[in-house]
């Protein structure tokens, strides 16, 4: 890395991270904002660090129902993304039912599986699960139905299967766009987990916020937004460092 | 010399019933073994249809076709093909693109776990032989139009297919590599004594690599004039040059009509 990419990838990021929370520290002592209704960078840092051993607890809760939900929707998502981009009777069939369901606001299920499965992790993490798999299967889906027809004519003519083209091209080529999709979907499984917890929940980030609020300890409120702030980024870096590593020929000209 | 292939009457559509479009309008022609044939045409004209015909990947309407005597019902495994876009994989480098089609044709796909080593020999052979020695490990983005339109065509030789078929391969390619192209082309046909089917826009480049040329018609395309080029081989590119070349050029763009 070179000073210029230095500056570029990590000076400014910095820079205009610092500035922000600068910006926003002046605001709330400018207006004299009451903690209860902005507080500070400061008291919410001052907060992040006096209740570090609950936030710890608790993101450990929200960080592993957001990664079993995410594995799960992985899974699922490029199983039907592969059949979707079969056939097109499957397409026709599933999309329409798909789109329905991807429509409905996932916070709204949310009750009815906590009255399925009770309190606890599970509806979290089928809440992550199905806020999450949609792009997953919509990107494995275009991926495999923008396969060049020429080059399939050149392997069918050779006497290959459906399956061999799927095998050989198809899946590889749609790499990189499931790949992408797993950015957008662990962002979403965070979402789903901690939504799922605002709504109900015994443990986690999000019932820890709701019980702050209840309290009115609004600093605590800001702490966990703080904290979900970075575990999505931090789990947002770790797809795309995993994206570049197994689809580096789809990133040629940028990265070279 | 026996036909390899053998069109009689011959027709084609896509579609089925009333919306059926007619792409080709029974065609008669025989291709004989080594023989290198070139299809010229208007845009539009059917010489594609053509190749998704002779390649079984496209039933005909009516007539009869046949490979070595036997109706072509299914894809054929003896043909190779290569279009104006070289198609080729970017995640794989050169010689694994040129390997790829080893790995679905039989018997070269049960073996390719063994014999891998002599099979990337094989290709590394034959990429060399078109003058991409040194090239064969890189990726294909890596390299020029030129030199990815050789590495296609290696890719349709790689399992020694009897029918090359090419759909305008020099297309895309300027002036200058696509002459060096057609001598690339002209070398390997004189060498593995492959038959070939070329279907080209450019006139100059049909008469110059080919045995017998077909003009075909506006769609839905009928072969319009069989004309044999009687320059002798081997040609060098300066034969382009001469009033016998110059003639048949002539006489075939006149064939094909259309305003001036």
């Amino acid at each position: 890395m070179n000073r210029r990419e230095f500056f570029i990838k990590v000076v400014s990021p910095a820079l205009f991270t610092v500035a922000l929370f600068l910006i926003w520290e002046a605001i709330c002592r400018v207006l004299k904002l009451p903690l209860t209704i902005l507080p500070p960078p400061s008291a919410v840092f001052g907060a992040l660090w006096q209740f570090r051993a609950p936030i710890i607890d608790n993101s450990y809760v929200t960080l592993w129902t957001t990664l079993a939900g995410f594995l799960i929707a992985t899974v699922f998502g490029m199983l039907l993304g592969i059949a979707i981009g079969w056939h097109r009777a499957i397409y026709a069939g599933i999309y329409p039912v798909l789109i329905g369901f991807n429509s409905i606001p996932k916070v709204a299920v949310v009750p009815v599986l906590i009255l399925w499965f009770g309190l606890g992790e599970v509806p979290a993490i089928i809440t992550a699960f199905l806020i999450s798999f949609f792009p997953i299967v919509v990107n494995v889906a275009t991926g495999l139905a923008t396969t060049e027809p020429e080059l399939e004519d050149v392997l069918r003519a050779l006497g290959a299967s459906k399956l061999d083209i799927m095998r050989k091209v198809g899946i590889p080529r749609s790499l990189p766009y499931f790949f992408g999709s797993l950015k957008v979907a662990i962002t979403l499984a965070f979402v789903g987990a901690v939504v799922s917890e605002t709504v109900g929940a015994n443990k986690g980030l999000g019932k820890l916020m709701l019980d702050a609020q209840a309290g009115f300890q609004v600093p605590i409120v800001f702490a966990g937004l703080l904290v979900l702030a970075a575990l999505g980024i931090i789990l947002y870096a770790i797809t795309a460092a995993i994206e570049y590593r197994f689809t580096r020929w789809a990133f040629r000209g940028q990265h070279r | 010399m026996t036909a390899l292939v053998s069109l009689d009457k011959v027709s084609m559509a896509y579609g089925r019933g009333a919306t059926a479009t007619r792409a080709i309008e029974e065609v008669t022609l025989d291709i004989a073994h080594g023989e290198f044939i070139a299809v010229v045409g208007p845009s539009g004209c059917g010489k594609s249809s053509l190749m998704k015909l002779i390649s079984g990947l496209h039933p005909p309407l009516s007539g009869t076709l046949t490979l070595e005597g036997k109706p072509i019902t299914s894809p054929i495994k003896a043909v190779g093909m290569a279009f104006q876009n070289s198609n080729l994989l970017p995640w794989r480098n050169i010689v694994d693109n040129v390997l790829l089609p080893l790995e679905i044709v039989q018997p070269h796909r049960s073996r390719m776990r063994s014999e891998r080593a002599q099979y990337r020999d094989k290709a590394v052979k034959l990429l060399e032989s078109v003058g991409l020695k040194g090239f064969t490990d890189r990726f294909p983005w890596e390299l020029s139009g030129g030199m990815q339109q050789r590495s296609s065509i290696c890719r349709a030789l790689i399992h020694e297919p009897e029918i090359l078929m090419l759909d305008e391969p020099f297309g895309a390619l300027d002036a200058f590599t696509r002459e060096e192209l057609w001598c690339t082309l002209r070398d390997i046909q004189a060498a593995r004594k492959v038959t070939v089917m070329l279907v080209t826009h450019d006139l100059r480049e049909a008469v110059f690599l080919a045995d017998t040329v077909y003009v075909m018609s506006n769609r839905p395309g009928r072969v319009i004039r069989r004309c044999s080029v009687n320059l002798p081989r081997p040609r060098d590119l300066e034969v382009t040059y001469t009033p016998e070349f110059q003639d048949i050029v002539h006489e075939l763009r006149a064939a094909i009509g259309g305003r001036h």
